[in-house]
């Protein structure tokens, strides 16, 4: 009956608990969601300026682009640019004569998890811009504003409030999603709880502690997330009642 | 004074017509993608495979649309309960959407199969019972992990619904002496239900977008085939290809048939 009951020693940090693996898988996760995020966001910001102020043929494109990354679920493009991701520069580097290289697996999840994050960062994006009062920028037209100005002095600012929101729903996807990247083997905290998991049998145990890890992860998130919200809404509110 | 020019008014940008040049243009370019894909890369796999792709396939939408279904049933008490229902049972409610919520659908899947799996093999009570035979196999673990990930879902959006259907009509209900539950039957669920629509497509996506997970736990849908391709000829690209394609025309096919419906569908007044 040793593995219902609850073993916590197990747990432990130190050698003969699994402990300190999984807070080290937490780490990877956390690695990979943040770097994901950050170059999902790149992505984004690119995205939503094509996708508004591009040509015919690079917003036709991004609509592909977005489009395909929304419909197809995140573990199959996950294989596929794992994969092809990996493959793409080794075979690049053989063309410039270079020997190939070994990609990390936390380099080709962060690249994984950007490419997907950054449809929807995308679509957020645009949202957000597209939701700025136009008489903002009519008025920052009228101030004698160039237009670089008015992207960073009104339209930055002015759409941040609703952009937050969304981008903070990317950010909970994004620290979840790290999970799928255990079907390609990278050692994040899904992965690892499954290994000692597997070799403890105390199943149970370890995917609660992890549970319990992503949780933790997603609450204080949340907490993060008030703050920040509340001080985007502060300056929205101010701008809202001087115009 | 000749530099002051009238700014022009706003005009609606023009509908966009499928048959623009740089539309036909990148048409021919996929065209030619598509073609040198079909020509160049391995598909004589497929006919092999067809009829258990087939079967893959309908695995898939069974498991999407029992789970939506079941997931929804379990939402509506999930959203009731935060609205109305006396305190613990709100906050037990609450706490279990947060918990669905802030935790990866695979870390629950694995849950489910390995944890309670392995908990309930060392019952003998539960191996005698009725129910072991179904308890031995994976699909029941893959729906319950995304049924219940569907619920706590779309129990947060519940919640919102049940709150926001406006106060005169359940006012206006109590008057014509309606009972608590003839009010809630004749009109607080199906106002609540009404205004769930909309996100009911993204909801049901997101559903089918979860479903190959279930793979992970040895359940045969579509992607399960696609992976025993990809072991028996050693292929990379190809499977995984028609794999994002089949799902890419699923989606579509779900948005669309969603789109249909809501017309159908009076939302007046939501």
């Amino acid at each position: 009956m040793g593995a219902t009951s609850f073993d916590l020693s197990l747990l432990s940090l130190s050698s003969p608990g699994w402990g300190g693996v999984l807070l080290m898988g937490l780490l990877m996760s956390l690695q990979v969601a943040i770097g994901g995020y950050l170059l999902g966001l790149l992505i984004g910001i690119g995205g939503a300026a094509g996708k508004l102020w591009g040509g015919p043929i690079l917003r036709d494109l991004l609509e592909v682009y977005t489009t395909v990354v929304r419909g197809v679920p995140e573990l199959v493009l996950i294989l596929i640019l794992y994969y092809a991701g990996t493959d793409a520069v080794n075979q690049l580097m053989q063309l410039l004569g270079l020997p190939a290289v070994d990609i990390s697996g936390l380099t080709a999840g962060i690249f994984v998890i950007g490419v997907v994050q950054g449809a929807y960062s995308t679509e957020v994006l645009r949202g957000a811009i597209l939701a700025v009062p136009p008489g903002q920028l009519e008025a920052a037209r009228a101030y004698g504003m160039s237009p670089l100005l008015s992207l960073r002095r009104i339209t930055f600012p002015a759409m941040l409030p609703y952009a937050i929101p969304g981008l903070s729903n990317l950010w909970l996807i994004a620290t979840k999603d790290t999970a799928l990247l255990a079907v390609v083997g990278f050692a994040e905290l899904t992965l690892v709880t499954r290994q000692a998991a597997g070799t403890t049998k105390a199943f149970l145990t370890f995917f609660l502690a992890a549970g319990a890890l992503y949780l933790m992860v997603t609450l204080v998130s949340n907490l993060i997330i008030g703050i920040i919200e509340k001080r985007a809404r502060r300056g929205f509110a101010r701008t809202e009642g001087a115009a | 004074m000749s530099e002051v020019t009238a700014i022009p008014a706003y005009q609606a940008p023009k509908a966009r017509s499928l048959f623009e040049p740089h539309r036909i243009f990148l048409m021919v370019l996929f065209a030619i993608i598509l073609l040198s894909m079909a020509w160049f890369m391995r598909w004589d796999w497929i006919p092999r495979y067809q009829t258990r792709l087939l079967w893959g396939i309908w695995e898939t939408i069974v498991m999407l649309f029992s789970t939506a279904i079941a997931g929804f049933i379990l939402a509506v008490p999930l959203g009731l309960v935060q609205v109305t229902g006396p305190k613990p049972l709100a906050w037990l409610a609450r706490g279990f959407c947060t918990l669905i919520r802030g935790t990866p659908l695979l870390l629950q899947l694995w849950l489910l199969y390995y944890g309670l799996g392995s908990l309930f093999a060392q019952y003998p009570e539960i191996r005698q019972s009725f129910l072991w035979p179904y308890l031995r196999q994976a699909w029941p673990y893959g729906f319950a992990a995304l049924t219940i990930s569907f619920a706590a879902y779309e129990g947060e959006v519940m919640r919102g619904a049940f709150a926001g259907v406006p106060k005169g009509e359940l006012e206006a209900a109590k008057a014509y002496g309606m009972g608590r539950f003839t009010m809630f039957r004749r009109i607080w669920l199906p106002r609540a239900i009404q205004r769930t629509l909309p996100t009911l497509t993204g909801e049901t996506v997101i559903q089918l977008k979860s479903t190959p997970l279930v793979a992970t736990v040895t359940v045969v849908d579509v992607y399960a085939v696609i992976s025993k391709v990809r072991q028996d000829t050693f292929l990379t690209y190809e499977p995984l290809l028609l794999l994002a394609a089949i799902y890419l025309i699923l989606t579509g096919i779900l948005v669309f048939s969603f789109r249909q419906l809501e017309k159908r569908i009076p939302n007046r007044g939501v």
